[in-house]
């Protein structure tokens, strides 16, 4: 797994020597802890949004992505996570690495709290969610079913699922909506404590998380000025 | 993938609608049938297979739309899509499942319905056997239909539409197979033929699916 995950045909908008990577970032990403990208374009449907974009998330780091409403924070994220393919550059990761939480809680309503995260345990191949309820303190409402629950307590559970996954690398997308100041602050505890067992975040967020050695990557000077990617004008505007 | 099969039962058990809805919608087609004809016997027989494969169809199309919209709907999809679990393999475990909550109630219920419409006695094997082959091309052909239209708002009708022509070869050679039957004319040649149209979908349709849900979810 040596190879970057996606490598688009497009030229790379500087000659940079970014295609090789140092020795010590390799071995990092080998251990699958890593997430780099390099000169990345997202689209959203027919729309370039973002260009240029690059950076590196080393083990034990998280990344605070800022950037106003529509900048492109949620595209970026959907194509870290794998869900939409990038216009260009390279995005290297492991592809089992990713963990993504979106906007959308992703619950099955006419389930029950112990049984959504018993799905997806089973999804991810994993048997414990035992963790995860501690850590979002689920276990006085594991018999409720999803449906009953107000949108700060699904949240949590939506939260506790990247806790089930086990996977290194988590990629949230506004994870402290209608979340209270106690439970932001559980969810602050639960990244901390991902980040000392040598996993990775990128957040989406608004609020400070208070994580140590957080890097913030405002967005804001990456918004592409193309408008649409099969524009057969918008050539000589980039 | 089993996970995901174990929890599509599970949602049609408790939400209802799953098990009921489709079955329902079966019973009162083929008993709706007897009052538009009228009550002769003969007519009713010479009709009963052509009426009992359209109203399982029928059925069958009756829940295609929920396959992937509800899971589209509450963020699940993209979730699973960033899954270990292809989606090759998400599109065929909802196929089951669709056919397991629908197909499968439509065979067990319909040598009860030939009654209702005079079927004539040799003919109920071959109901049973052509309806048990066929419909999971139904739920394979629908699975495909709903993936190409997931995110599409009301997207019921537009999957009508794309999925009805591709249901004919399975209708023709269905109602052919229990006409012959009934006739006592050689049956299973039809029947030899859909289950090649079934095995045929069951094959390659899990695929186009997915790759169906792969641009839609861009």
């Amino acid at each position: 797994m040596g190879n970057g995950r996606r490598v688009t045909k497009a030229p790379p908008l500087r000659a940079t020597g970014a295609t090789r990577l140092p020795l010590g970032a390799a071995l990092g990403y080998l251990r699958g802890m890593n997430l780099r990208v390099t000169d990345l374009a997202c689209a959203r449907g027919p729309a370039q949004i973002l260009a240029g974009v690059s950076f590196a998330v080393a083990p034990g780091q998280a990344l605070i992505l800022r950037g106003a409403n529509g900048a492109g924070k949620t595209t970026l994220l959907r194509t870290l996570a794998g869900l939409t393919p990038p216009l260009a550059g390279r995005i290297e990761a492991d592809p089992e690495a990713i963990a993504y939480a979106a906007h959308a809680d992703g619950l099955k309503a006419a389930l029950s709290v112990a049984e959504n995260l018993a799905f997806w345990a089973r999804v991810f191949g994993r048997t414990t969610t035992q963790s995860a309820i501690e850590a979002f303190n689920l276990a006085p409402l594991l018999d409720r079913r999803a449906g009953e629950m107000s949108a700060g307590q699904k949240r949590r559970l939506s939260l506790a699922r990247l806790l089930v996954t086990g996977r290194p690398v988590w990629c949230l997308d506004e994870p402290t909506v209608s979340l209270d100041a106690e439970n932001v602050a559980r969810f602050a505890a639960a990244v901390r404590a991902h980040l000392a067992d040598g996993g990775s975040a990128v957040i989406a967020t608004h609020i400070d998380l208070g994580l140590p050695d957080a890097e913030t990557l405002d967005i804001t000077p990456f918004v592409a000025k193309v408008i649409r990617a099969d524009d057969p004008f918008a050539e000589g505007l980039a | 993938m089993i996970g995901l099969l174990t929890r599509d039962l599970t949602l049609a058990i408790r939400a209802g609608g799953g098990f009921g809805l489709s079955l329902a919608f079966f019973l009162i087609f083929t008993t709706l049938v007897p009052f538009g004809v009228g009550p002769q016997t003969a007519i009713l027989s010479d009709i009963a297979p052509g009426i009992l494969w359209l109203g399982a169809l029928l059925a069958c199309l009756l829940s295609l739309d929920r396959i992937f919209q509800l899971d589209w709907e509450d963020g699940t999809l993209d979730l699973v899509a960033t899954s270990p679990v292809p989606l090759e393999g998400l599109a065929a475990m909802k196929a089951l499942a669709h056919w397991i909550t629908t197909g499968l109630p439509l065979v067990v219920i319909s040598p009860a319905l030939g009654v209702l419409l005079n079927l004539e006695p040799p003919a109920y094997p071959w109901l049973v056997a052509s309806l048990a082959l066929g419909t999971p091309a139904l739920s394979a052909i629908g699975t495909f239909g709903a993936a190409l239209t997931v995110g599409v708002k009301r997207g019921g009708l537009l999957v009508s539409l794309l999925v009805l022509p591709l249901y004919i070869p399975t209708l023709i050679f269905g109602a052919l197979c229990v006409t012959r039957g009934a006739a006592g004319q050689d049956a299973l040649t039809p029947l030899i033929m859909m289950g090649g149209i079934t095995m045929g979908s069951l094959a390659i349709l899990p695929f186009a699916a997915a790759a169906a849900l792969r641009v839609n979810l861009r």
